[in-house]
């Protein structure tokens, strides 16, 4: 199938080359980092982690939400995801490459990384998460590519695959549960202490991976035509807000036990995240509020049924990937180390180098998703699968 | 376990050179050459169940008696001071020991009617060589590791930089390596016969395993002149126990279960 690559239009072309541009600026300016240490990052003594490991923590939610259309799809035969699985699954292959660059341009020794298995150590969740994560990319690439190969013959896809997609999906739920276990087992960091992080973690990955998802079929039907099908974009909007409204009571219930017990350990990261502490503001804090906004905003359109799935619903989609985005890919980081270990703060704000890499690491998602969305695609037209709404 | 790890330490020179440049099979190659077992201890090592540090904070009068040990301590290590350069890297220092306030210090304790001269007083704080030390729990190589005898220490060559450790230590007992620690240090470095560190890694205070073996006490027990004890918790008759059943003592967020080493007589 590799083959369908070779046969795109001119527009797709100069989008891969505009991808692989970008890849090599940003290599470079990783190059510098990888030269003179993580010196050249925001990071600090006291914010020892930043937006690396965040974009880490935000994309394994966005690999875990393919089980949103996997799920009701295998489970309970819903027959109008069939046609969008694939872009699912390949989807997740992309988040779980991002992933793990992120983690390899977090590390401050690169070059050793092969150490985390020639020296496993079980009591480390890393470990875990290194294992699910490896094990999630594996699952992914074959049932996709099996199905996919499938679906071009016209055949039905072999019966242990069945049984792989089943694996799959409480796979999914293990890797963001594993990668909020990473947080939620340290002790005197009390934004992360917290039993409900798993859940949290799991709610927001369900509601801001199958947005990002309906949001790029919505670019691809406007690019290429292929329509995933009312119906299915329905259900997927109406999957994203019920696991955005649990997103939101989750996080509430944060609230809650924080500030009636009134610990101030448990309030001051949300004071901070919110006010800002003992005096000092970071430029978190109205991002914090946007995302409230946000979260409002997309709310009140996806709830009623009538503007659910309307005209407006890319814009609410829009909202709720940037306000769960701030929430876990900037405020959960900044949060757990502020206030720091003495209780008084040091800012953190990411560096231009650090951000140019960060892009970078997109970008190479991006290309992985390019290439295999074409494939994907070709197929879907080859086999004329292309219209979700003549699916019956 | 531990002799595995003693005998790598032994051919660090070499890896560090192997890992260094990259090459993961160089190193494993020169693992290979020399025979397991050949570490033996060394004659004159003091030897502990559990070392433990008792700082007596009555005790310290002046800057001069921090300035002290601060300073013996990053001397005996080549630890840099980052800070003595302003270029914009003053965030991402190292330290294995320095000085903060009781409210820092102490931060679960919000007692504001605080007698001055505890309230005043500098705390002289540095790892706490916990029992139950989530940086060794969290880390996932297995370069931060505990001793029989209590002391957490690092491999700096096994390391790679990830950082959980920083995250999962609640004492903020550990420095990250952000810039190169050579270009702040002078030329020759304060103690040649302490390794420096490379770009990348993390580093804390050992209890100064390296002195132990070689019968002498931690350089800032020595540099404080009394004021800070070091012995074995584990023997009634130790120092450290002494001082503990005479005076009131308090350790650092002790109900996080970590149980740290060190206590300070307030
Ligand atoms: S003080 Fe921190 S670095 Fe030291 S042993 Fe305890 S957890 Fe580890
Ligand atoms: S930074 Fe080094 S010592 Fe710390 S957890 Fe990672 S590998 Fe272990
Ligand atoms: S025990 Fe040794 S390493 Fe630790 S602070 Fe004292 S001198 Fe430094």
């Amino acid at each position: 199938m590799v083959e369908k690559l070779l046969e795109g239009s001119k527009r797709y072309y100069m989008w891969l080359l505009f991808l692989v541009v970008v890849i090599a600026v940003c290599f470079i300016v990783y190059l510098f980092q990888l030269f003179e240490g993580l010196g050249v990052t925001g990071m600090n003594r006291d914010v020892s982690w930043g937006l690396y490991i965040s974009q880490f923590t935000y994309l394994v939610g966005v690999a875990a939400s393919a089980v949103m259309l996997v799920l009701p799809a295998y489970f309970h035969h819903y027959k109008k995801f069939k046609i969008m699985i694939i872009f699912g699954e390949f989807m997740a292959i992309s988040a779980v490459v991002m992933c793990c660059l992120f983690i390899v341009v977090d590390l401050g020794q690169p070059q050793r990384m092969a150490n985390v298995m020639l020296h496993p150590t079980p009591n480390s969740v890393m470990f875990y998460d290194m294992i699910v994560l490896i094990g999630y990319l594996t699952l992914n690439c074959i049932i996709g590519w099996v199905t996919l190969e499938a679906e071009r013959h016209e055949t039905q896809p072999p019966k242990w695959v069945l049984y792989l997609a089943y694996l799959s999906i409480i796979w999914a739920f293990s890797i963001h549960t594993v990668t909020a276990f990473l947080y939620a087992g340290i002790p005197g960091r009390h934004y992360w202490l917290t039993a409900i992080m798993a859940a949290r973690f799991l709610s927001s990955a369900f509601c801001s991976g199958p947005a990002i998802l309906l949001l790029l079929m919505l670019l691809l039907r406007r690019l290429t035509g292929f329509n995933p099908g009312k119906e299915a974009i329905h259900t997927l909007a109406t999957i994203i807000t019920y696991a955005m409204c649990l997103n939101v009571f989750f996080y509430l219930l944060e609230v809650f036990t924080a500030f009636y017990s009134n610990i101030p350990g448990h309030y001051d990261p949300l004071v901070f995240l919110f006010t800002g502490y003992h005096g000092v503001t970071s430029w978190v804090t109205p991002c914090m509020w946007l995302a409230v906004l946000c979260t409002i905003g997309c709310l009140s359109i996806l709830i009623p049924p009538q503007t659910r799935s309307g005209k407006y619903m890319p814009y609410a989609l829009g909202m709720l990937v940037l306000a769960s985005w701030i929430d876990k890919g900037l405020g959960l980081l900044i949060g757990g180390f502020t206030p720091n270990m003495f209780e008084s703060v040091t800012l953190y704000l990411p560096t231009v180098r650090e951000l140019v890499v960060a892009v970078g690491v997109y970008a190479v998602g991006a290309l992985v998703l390019s290439l295999l969305w074409k494939i994907a695609l070709s197929v879907k037209f080859e086999t004329g699968h292309s219209d979700g709404d003549l699916v019956k | 376990m531990n002799k595995n790890r003693r005998s790598f330490l032994k051919v660090a020179g070499l890896s560090v050179f192997a890992l260094s440049s990259g090459a993961t099979a160089f190193s494993s190659a020169a693992q290979a050459m020399v025979s397991p077992g050949t570490y033996e201890p060394a004659p004159k090592e003091l030897k502990a169940k559990r070392w433990a540090m008792v700082i007596d904070t009555r005790t310290f009068r002046t800057a001069d008696d921090y300035k002290a040990i601060i300073e013996a301590c990053h001397a005996a290590h080549n630890v840099p001071d980052i800070r003595s350069k302003a270029d914009g890297h003053e965030d991402q220092e190292i330290k294995w020991i320095w000085t903060d306030s009781y409210k820092h210090a102490f931060p679960d304790d919000l007692n504001e009617h605080l007698a001055d001269r505890v309230k005043k007083r500098p705390f002289p704080l540095l790892c706490n060589h916990c029992t139950n030390p989530p940086c060794v729990r969290v880390c996932p190589t297995q370069a931060t590791y505990q001793l029989p005898n209590g002391i957490v220490t690092m491999d700096y060559h096994r390391c790679i930089g990830c950082r959980f450790c920083m995250a999962g230590c609640p004492y903020g007992a550990r420095s990250f390596n952000f810039v190169d620690p050579r270009g702040y240090l002078s030329d020759p470095v304060p103690n040649p016969e302490y390794p420096t560190r490379m770009i990348g890694v993390v580093e804390k205070c050992t209890f100064c395993v390296e002195r132990l073996a070689k019968g002498l006490m931690p350089a800032c027990v020595e540099a404080s002149e009394g004021r800070i004890l070091f012995g074995d918790l584990n023997d009634p008759e130790s120092t450290v126990r002494k001082a503990l059943a005479e005076n009131y003592s308090i350790r650092r967020k002790p109900n996080l279960g970590t149980q740290p080493g060190v206590y300070y007589i307030v």
